[in-house]
């Protein structure tokens, strides 16, 4: 059964999926989305736990046929890392789906879009599992696939969720192609697809100009998957619009796949002594993130739809994710693996918490929440929780990634970019501050709806919030499993950390 | 021969895939029409089929179905196993988004992109 | 006891009492009574931590590899949680006789967050590296934004926002960069005699990293950065007191003080010059925090603009880096939190008994109020400098710290700042005494004697202080 691990943490969900299609009711297919989902969990932290300590990477061949021929699922420090986090986002998105689904979403569809949810997390687990470049195509196309569904199912109630699932489809596909594209040049240059194996077979063809073009093309494409700065158009109204649960699991889970997929390709298989990469990349990286860092905090600063300002920090956060990739060393990779595992954790709080309010007013913004902490105090204190980790305050989690994103900065005494870094998060300090004053510091509007909250509405969110105050903390096991993940890319030097 | 047009001749099929390519990503991106947008994403993805078709091909190979002559030479098959996968995501691809269109002209009653976002900007300073 | 085990009394306490406030909250006399006693605990206890030997260590968790929450009293700051010890429970006294003598409502509450910052000013005061301490001195802003928007209406609010806005924003954008920075460069965050960063950053940046510090805490009110305090005023007056004479302003400067001490180290300091700017800045501040003073009529406005200044000479004593200077600096918090909560006590014991907050409406009122206005003489005086009170040690130190690193002009700004404490805070004592007052006032009419209490210790204290100097002067080395 443990051997089999790997693979179940993908089989499972991917066969639940049509297995929820078929059931009627909106009970049943919850239900099997929530112990599908609460046994993947289980796996993936099971594989972590076994991973961590074994220490070595652990490999499961798909019908016994041994790599390269054959098709091989990969646990090793990185992805033992990423999957509890894609797991247990959907365990606890799908735990607040209940009442967010049924608040939201025509009862005949429910077992559809269980069916999508589960199939949109399989792929999500696949392509972290997998250790075949194609493979990785296939996952992403199940898992986009299903999220352009998701999100369009936000029609019901909110109309503009239809344009912004064709076009996050338009883009996402094109990324996704790009991908292929830059794969099939690889494959021209080394016949294989298997990761470790292009890892080997690429260092005697690097001075090519394919091999650099193919390199491009991958990196373009997971750019516009991960939402970089200025590829990231379509994920704001895609988060905006979609129900307000799969808002809170795409935020959480999605682009960081991409980012983990970009870390694999980019460092894993081309290598940071790829020629052409450290300028092309890793400056371009850089340079992007820190823009979108920037472009993302102002965005969000002057948005009054809560749903809408939250998407555009991700996109700041994800910019944070691409610094620690631009940094080029192991301490950056570490940092975006961290910020990768916390962002998850503070965003997840936040679109839960915030869905719940979507769901009973029909919109969040400024006005529905303004004095809202007298009515819902719960709730909303675990946004402003949420928002605290994302400004990086001390014992929560998202102090801990930015101690390192500076540290990886500062290492390579890139002292501006690192000032400038830190302004921008400490710039978030403006929009979350725009939240207290509306919910705390001012009067409830005369005959605004009464807002109510039960144990069963934050409990979700406050599930996130306990996990990114233990992560703030406790956040040693976590900083080891983020370096050990990085030395999976970038080899330890002696005496580092 | 002139070297570039030989080269040019030699790889004539990857030409043709760049031509294709680029015709299909400037429907996507250029055309407000969606169901354009749609096709020229559909030209798009063929082109990217057809680059690794082409590169499957090995000179004088036949199918690759087991003759159990071993001089035979074979294709490499793998790449259109690939695309076959690929095939059936891009069919996909194309039916979810030919589902959205349906949807957004029920709902909007036009499938350009300007008039649906002209519709949503009347509908902001409305609310 | 062990020191360990007065760390966690020092930080229990408030907590524990806090707790109680809460359980009690539907028995007034109970619930006000425990925070005395358990104040006058907390004073022991930081007396016997005080004179024991320093060494001890208490980490409570880890939070990343080499990142601690850890507890390391040291003489600096076993002194200032000796001061904030000793004024909690005269203040909780004073409290109790100031909310139910000018009716305040939402007791509870007000008695509550009390507690709580003092929890966080302990923190603060032991606190054994700096992430400690930031955590400390933020939830020490939250704690009291509660307190100082008590009244909760318009003026409260729009008060509270600046405070939080102020100390929040450059907290978070500096200070906590600052910490990042340090940790990144030099790989720890401990408070270490000497300095941590000696060899191990660029004398080019020492000016702009320690510009993160002393920017980055808005509590030491420094020049700019000062406008929350004046805001702050709009809390009752207990709070005005304690929190904003000794507890928070205290903790920025004694931050400050820290992060020269133990972070740069003195030495280093003078060696890379790199806090000369710095001694322009603060004795702009004490200066124009004096003058702005003169202009405030509000009495509490103008004791506000006073503890403005009164900070700036903390932070020169930080900035002119000597060991002399240095100690003037720390002693000066004692001696000035002795002075000015005094001043605050009486203030708020004018407005319950007489409900006048206007300078000038306070003519003659020290004739009916010896006692209270006995206890501003002698703060004032304190204040001022003038001997035998507490005030006159540490000005002496820092003007000794001043000649010896030849900032003549130094010594003239203290001076002068001098002269203008005797017009602001002399004018007070003199309208009080010698002015007639506008409406006739019959006999005697103190405030209730839970706040004369409090009021008379405190001046009493600026005065031994004088005598007992020997006990608080901490030695920095050199």
């Amino acid at each position: 059964m443990m051997q089999h691990l790997p693979v179940l943490q993908v089989l499972l969900p991917l066969l639940a999926a049509p297995f929820a299609a078929l059931l009627r009711g909106r009970d049943l297919a919850w239900g099997v989305a929530f112990i599908t989902t609460g046994a993947a969990f289980l796996i993936s932290i099971a594989l972590f736990l076994e991973q961590r300590a074994l220490g070595t990477t652990l490999v499961y061949e798909m019908g016994n046929w041994a790599a390269p021929i054959g098709i091989v699922y990969v646990i090793d420090a990185a992805s033992a890392l990423v999957l509890p986090v894609i797991s247990g986002i959907g365990f606890v998105a799908t735990l607040a789906a209940r009442q967010l689904v049924a608040a939201e979403i025509d009862a005949r569809d429910h077992a559809l879009f269980y069916a999508a949810w589960l199939l949109t997390i399989a792929g999500m687990l696949g392509q972290v599992t997998t250790g075949d470049a194609f493979n990785i195509f296939v996952f992403l196309e199940i898992s986009s696939l299903s999220a352009y569904a998701l999100v369009a199912m936000g029609s019901g109630r909110d109309r503009r969720a239809l344009p912004a699932a064709f076009n996050y489809l338009i883009l996402g596909t094109v990324g996704a192609t790009f991908y292929v594209i830059g794969l099939g040049l690889l494959y021209m240059l080394t016949g294989t697809l298997n990761l470790v194996d292009l890892a080997e077979r690429l260092p005697q063809v690097e001075e090519t100009r394919a091999a650099f073009t193919a390199m491009a093309f991958i990196a373009l494409g997971l750019f516009l998957k991960m939402a970089l700065f200025p590829l990231h158009f379509w994920l704001v109204p895609a988060y905006a619009h979609a129900p307000s649960a799969v808002t809170a699991l795409m935020a959480s889970t999605a682009t960081k796949v991409s980012v983990y997929v970009l870390i694999r390709l980019i460092f894993g298989v081309f290598g940071v002594e790829f020629p052409g990469l450290a300028d092309a990349v890793g400056l371009l990286v850089l340079t992007l993130g820190i823009a979108g860092a920037f472009v993302g905090t102002l965005a969000a600063i002057v948005e009054t739809d809560l749903k809408k300002l939250f998407a555009q920090s991700s996109i700041a956060q994800l910019g944070y994710m691409a610094i620690g990739i631009g940094a080029m060393s192991a301490t950056g990779l570490a940092a975006a693996f961290l910020h990768l595992f916390n962002h998850a954790l503070m965003k997840g709080a936040l679109f839960l918490a915030i869905g719940m309010i979507a769901a009973q007013a029909g919109r969040a913004t400024m006005g529905t929440i303004q004095g809202a902490g007298k009515q819902i105090p719960i709730t909303m204190t675990a946004i402003l929780f949420g928002g605290l980790a994302l400004i990086g305050v001390p014992l929560t989690a998202g102090f801990i990634s930015k101690l390192y994103l500076i540290r990886a900065l500062l290492e390579q005494d890139f002292w501006l970019l690192a000032g400038l870094t830190f302004l921008s998060s400490a710039l978030a300090l403006a929009y979350v501050w725009k939240i207290i004053e509306a919910a705390w510091l001012q009067p409830r509007p005369k005959g605004a709806p009464k807002l109510h909250e039960t144990a069963s509405q934050y409990i979700p969110a406050w599930i996130m919030v306990i996990a990114t105050l233990g992560f703030g903390i406790y956040a040693t096991p976590l900083v080891q499993a983020a370096f050990a993940a990085a030395h999976v890319f970038i080899p330890s030097v002696a005496g580092a950390n | 021969m002139n070297p570039f047009i030989e080269q040019l001749l030699g790889q004539w099929n990857y030409y043709l895939v760049i031509v294709l390519m680029m015709i299909g990503f400037y429907g996507v991106i250029a055309r407000g029409n969606m169901v354009k947008k749609i096709v020229g994403l559909n030209i798009f993805q063929t082109s990217v089929f057809m680059l690794y078709i082409s590169m499957g091909k090995v000179a004088q190979g036949t199918a690759p179905i087991l003759t159990g002559d071993p001089t035979t030479v074979y294709s490499n098959p793998l790449p259109h196993v690939l695309i076959l996968t690929a095939i059936v995501v891009g069919v996909s691809t194309t039916a979810v988004g030919y589902a959205l269109i349906i949807r957004i002209h029920e709902s909007f009653g036009t499938i350009e992109d300007d008039d649906i976002i002209a519709q949503l900007d009347d509908e902001e300073d409305v609310s | 006891m062990s020191a360990e085990n007065l760390i966690y009394t020092l930080l229990g306490l408030p907590l524990l009492a806090s707790a109680l406030v809460l359980v009690f909250r539907n028995h007034p006399n109970l619930r006000d009574g425990q925070a005395v006693l358990l104040g006058i605990l907390s004073a022991g206890a930081a007396f016997q931590l005080y004179l024991l030997p320093t060494g001890a260590s208490l980490t409570l968790v880890e939070l990343a590899p080499g990142l601690t929450l850890t507890f390391t009293p040291e003489p600096l700051g076993k002194l200032f949680a000796l001061v904030a010890g000793t004024l909690w429970p005269l203040a909780t006294l004073y409290t109790i006789g100031y909310m139910r003598g000018a009716k305040e409502a939402n007791h509870t509450r007000f008695m509550f967050f009390y507690a709580v910052a003092i929890h966080a000013t302990m923190g603060i005061a032991l606190s054994g590296n700096l992430l400690t301490l930031f955590v400390f001195y933020e939830m020490l802003t939250f704690s009291t934004y509660p307190l100082v928007t008590h009244k909760g209406d318009e003026a409260a609010l729009k008060a509270g926002r600046v405070y939080l806005g102020i100390l929040v924003a450059s907290s978070i954008v500096f200070l906590l960069f600052g910490v990042i920075g340090v940790w990144a460069i030099a790989g720890t965050l401990d408070f270490t005699s000497g300095g941590i960063l000696v060899g191990k950053i660029d004398p080019f940046y020492v000016p702009a990293l320690l510009a993160l510090f002393a920017f980055g805490i808005g509590k030491a009110a420094l020049m700019p950065l000062h406008r929350w305090l004046p805001a702050a005023m709009v809390a009752p007056t207990p709070v005005s007191a304690l929190l904003h004479a000794v507890a928070v302003v205290k903790a920025g400067v004694f931050t400050v003080l820290k992060v020269g001490v133990y972070i740069f180290g003195i030495d280093f300091l003078k060696e890379t010059g790199g806090s000369e700017w710095l001694v322009w800045v603060a004795s702009f501040s004490i200066l124009a925090a004096s003058i702005v003073a003169m202009t405030k009529t509000n009495l509490k406005a103008r004791l506000a603009y006073s503890t403005v200044s009164q900070l700036g000479y903390i932070v020169m004593g930080t900035a002119l880096a000597t060991p002399l200077a240095a100690s003037g600096a720390a002693l000066h918090i004692a001696a000035h939190g002795a002075g000015k909560i005094t001043l605050f006590f009486c203030a708020g014991a004018i407005y319950v008994a007489h409900k006048r907050t206007d300078i000038r409406d306070m003519n003659g009122l020290g004739r009916t109020m010896p006692i209270t206005y006995t206890a501003f003489a002698l703060a004032a005086l304190s204040i001022m400098g003038v001997p035998p009170l507490a005030g006159a040690w540490s000005k002496f130190m820092l003007m000794g710290g001043a000649l010896d690193n030849g900032y003549l002009v130094v010594l003239g700004v203290l001076m002068v700042s001098s002269l203008l404490n005797l017009v602001y805070l002399g004018e007070i004592v003199v309208r009080g005494f010698f002015a007639t007052p506008k409406r006739k006032l019959k006999g005697v009419q103190e405030a209730p004697i839970a706040m004369l209490i409090p009021l008379s210790i405190t001046a009493f204290l600026s005065l031994a202080l004088f005598f007992a100097v020997d006990l608080f002067i901490i030695d920095f080395g050199g």
